[in-house]
């Protein structure tokens, strides 16, 4: 009988070797004559165990992690005799990591092979388009809005009303834009999603095209993301033979055909209107709205322009129904987030979750604190424009306004740990030095203000006139976050200010800080 | 002056070029689509390059220079033998990444953002590859490393100075 395993092709499984041990699995069993098929799915997201690998019984899959190399032949020895072994799991889905999540946009990431339209359907995909087929636009429009889903980019905006506005715009030729442009460090969901499940964000933005009647869609992936890239040109192909995308959609009297375009390294170009210019072969330079780029987006046209995780949560809402996504959640936060554990962790990966679990919750009970072992100082939340929050604030809920009367954000859902050793003056200069790399120029506070932010913090650090530059730094912030265009100068203020205002023993002459860390 | 190592890259040819800029000019919003091509081919943006690009888009050069500049991965030479990215955003710098970018740099000779002297080796920041669950990360010629230590950076640099 054949052994069938399971092996990611994540980026993030492939960066700690899974490719190695997908090899070394193949040599082990040719070398005992043992029929094995490996199937390269996309990863459950617990990296703390990549490269994990699962082969199927009649139970259900064994996931064993991390797999090594040298650990290939045994491995096998333990599979094919169902036997012990100390990287032995159990049942995937039973690993409470993974069971104590709420999966509805991940319950297919690495679990199928994201190559296989079939593996897709098979798996409940392709409903949500069926259903949406069935309804017609208004009830589309009508069902996004009641499930509550915010845009998951960051801005949280109600996507139900932003799909309504380009509905009812008028023109020839409309688009549906997904932005992939996940620069944030600490997040890595829109990459995952891509790689181990693309069908579902193809899905999601055929859906919208139905909606809004798009003709034409563009995915802007950053090129940081290869292996994405990769994989969302070969499911596109894919949707394309198999009449999902093309001059029919499912149907035979609407046509909506997919492209993807790649980035160029420039963090700016996941701001929305600085997208749209890339997209349009310009510098990445952002622009005033209003007008807003659903009456006036991609080449003038009305534009639904979505993040991944937006568009890749449509088609649960649209197969199970609306009240089946707003029945997650908290507040006006409502359906689930896929939330990202990075840094200094020891379970870091990606655990989606009804809004409303703790920060707390989030570092120390799930992912396990730090991988260091020295105590939780500071986590970053929502990229590089995010908070960093003390661990006074851990009981805050994950939910769009409870970090926002927190003064943080909860962004793209990353979540960045950082142990008794960092430096918080240090983190708050990366912002703004971050913020003068990035900026595209355009307006005055981001473009100045962060280069006199880095200087000023410079002088702090040093001893110089250290109460009139904190009051500098200050008045900086709230320049650059009521002036600047974007978010980029608009909300690095956040990690500026949070370290200034919870880690404000960090800003000082340095010995003073050294002994302070003693 | 010729690089000492055979390069993985065309040498500049301005029919090739030429012939890279009109398969993707028809397409909209071309020009990224087009220098993504060019450096693919050429291993940078060829300066003879950007002129046939405006031409072919009916822009002006200055537009297509001003894109050029504005992102940073398009090179106006070519990078190294071997390109090293090292991550240097939070989730990396939480994770120990700061004294591995240094250990690098100490290594080869270099800062972040040069190429060693017998041009074996680009050195550059990236910020973020996705990799934050494993972090520090890096990528050696679009290879991605995860759970990078001392080791692995010490090996990394051997295997480029091969």
């Amino acid at each position: 009988m054949t052994l069938r395993l399971y092996v990611p092709r994540d980026a993030g499984a492939v960066a700690v070797g899974a490719d190695e041990v997908a090899l070394a699995l193949e040599q082990a069993a040719a070398k005992r004559s043992i029929a094995i098929e490996i199937i390269r799915t996309g990863s459950r997201g617990l990296y703390w165990l990549e490269p994990m690998v699962e082969f199927a019984t009649p139970a259900g899959r064994v996931a064993f992690g991390p797999v090594t190399v040298a650990g290939a032949p045994a491995l096998l020895e333990a599979m094919t005799a169902d036997g012990a072994h100390p990287l032995r799991l159990g049942l995937a889905d039973e690993i409470p990591w993974l069971k104590r999540q709420t999966r509805l946009t991940f319950a297919r990431c690495g679990v199928i092979d994201p190559r296989s339209l079939d593996h897709y359907r098979a798996h409940g995909g392709y409903k949500g388009l069926k259903r949406a087929l069935s309804l017609g636009p208004d009830t589309i429009l009508a069902e996004v809005t009641a499930s509550g889903l915010r845009g998951r980019g960051g801005a949280g905006f109600p996507t139900g009303i932003k799909w309504k506005t380009v509905a009812q715009a008028m023109a020839d030729r409309k688009y549906i834009v997904c932005n992939a442009d996940e620069g944030d460090s600490g997040t890595f969901a829109d990459r995952m999603i891509m790689e181990g499940d693309p069908f579902l964000v193809i899905e999601g933005m055929t859906i919208a095209a139905i909606a809004v009647g798009a003709s034409k869609g563009y995915i802007y992936i950053r090129s940081e993301y290869p292996h994405a890239v990769e994989a969302m040109n070969a499911a596109i192909s894919a949707a394309r033979r198999a009449g999902y995308l093309g001059r029919r959609t499912g149907d035979a009297t609407r046509s909506f055909d997919l492209e993807v375009r790649v980035g160029a390294g420039a963090y700016v170009c996941g701001e929305e209107t600085s997208l749209l210019e890339s997209l349009e072969g310009r510098r990445g330079i952002v622009r005033a709205k209003p007008p807003l780029p659903a009456h006036h987006g991609l080449f003038g046209k009305p534009t639904v322009i979505n993040n991944v995780l937006s568009f890749a949560a449509v088609p649960f809402v649209l197969t199970e129904g609306a009240k089946a996504y707003a029945d997650f959640g908290m507040g006006r936060s409502r359906g689930t987030m896929p939330i990202q554990l990075a840094g200094n962790i020891r379970r870091g990966g990606l655990f989606e979750t009804a809004f409303g679990v703790t920060l707390g919750e989030l570092v120390d009970e799930i992912g396990g604190g730090t991988l260091s072992g020295r105590p939780v100082r500071a986590v970053q939340v929502g990229g590089p424009l995010g908070a960093y929050f003390p661990r006074a604030l851990f009981d805050t809920p994950f939910d769009y306004e409870a970090f926002a009367a927190r003064d943080g954000l909860i962004g793209h859902g990353g979540i960045v740990v950082f142990d008794d050793s960092v430096d918080m003056a240090k983190q708050a200069r990366f912002a703004m030095e971050f913020c003068a790399i990035e900026s595209c120029g355009k307006c005055t506070p981001c473009r100045i203000g962060s280069t006199r932010g880095v200087e000023t913090i410079d002088k702090i650090v040093r001893g110089e006139r250290v109460a009139e530059n904190r009051a500098v730094v200050e008045d900086l912030c709230n320049t650059m976050k009521l002036g600047s265009l974007c978010a980029l100068g608009g909300f690095t203020p956040y990690p500026v200010m949070s370290a200034l205002k919870h880690f404000s023993e960090d800003f000082g002459p340095a010995p003073t800080r050294l002994q302070a860390a003693e | 002056m010729t690089p000492p190592y055979e390069s993985r890259y065309e040498p500049w040819d301005p029919a090739r070029g030429s012939e890279i800029i009109a398969e993707h000019a028809k397409r909209e919003g071309a020009t990224l689509v087009i220098l993504h091509a060019l450096q693919e081919a050429f291993g940078h943006i060829p300066e003879p390059a950007i002129p046939m690009v405006a031409s072919a888009l009916n822009l002006s050069r200055a537009e297509v220079y001003g894109v050029f500049t504005f992102y940073h991965d398009f090179r106006a030479k070519p990078a190294g033998r071997h390109v090293l990215k090292l991550c240097r955003a939070e989730a990396c710098q939480a994770a120990g990444g700061d004294a591995l970018a240094a250990r690098a740099e100490q290594k080869l000779g270099i800062a972040l953002g040069n190429t060693t002297a017998d041009e074996r080796l680009t050195l550059e920041p990236i910020y973020c590859l996705g990799l934050c669950a494993t972090a520090p990360s890096a990528m050696l010629d679009g290879r991605l490393i995860g759970r990078l230590n001392e080791a692995r950076i010490d090996a990394i640099v051997a295997e480029t100075q091969r």
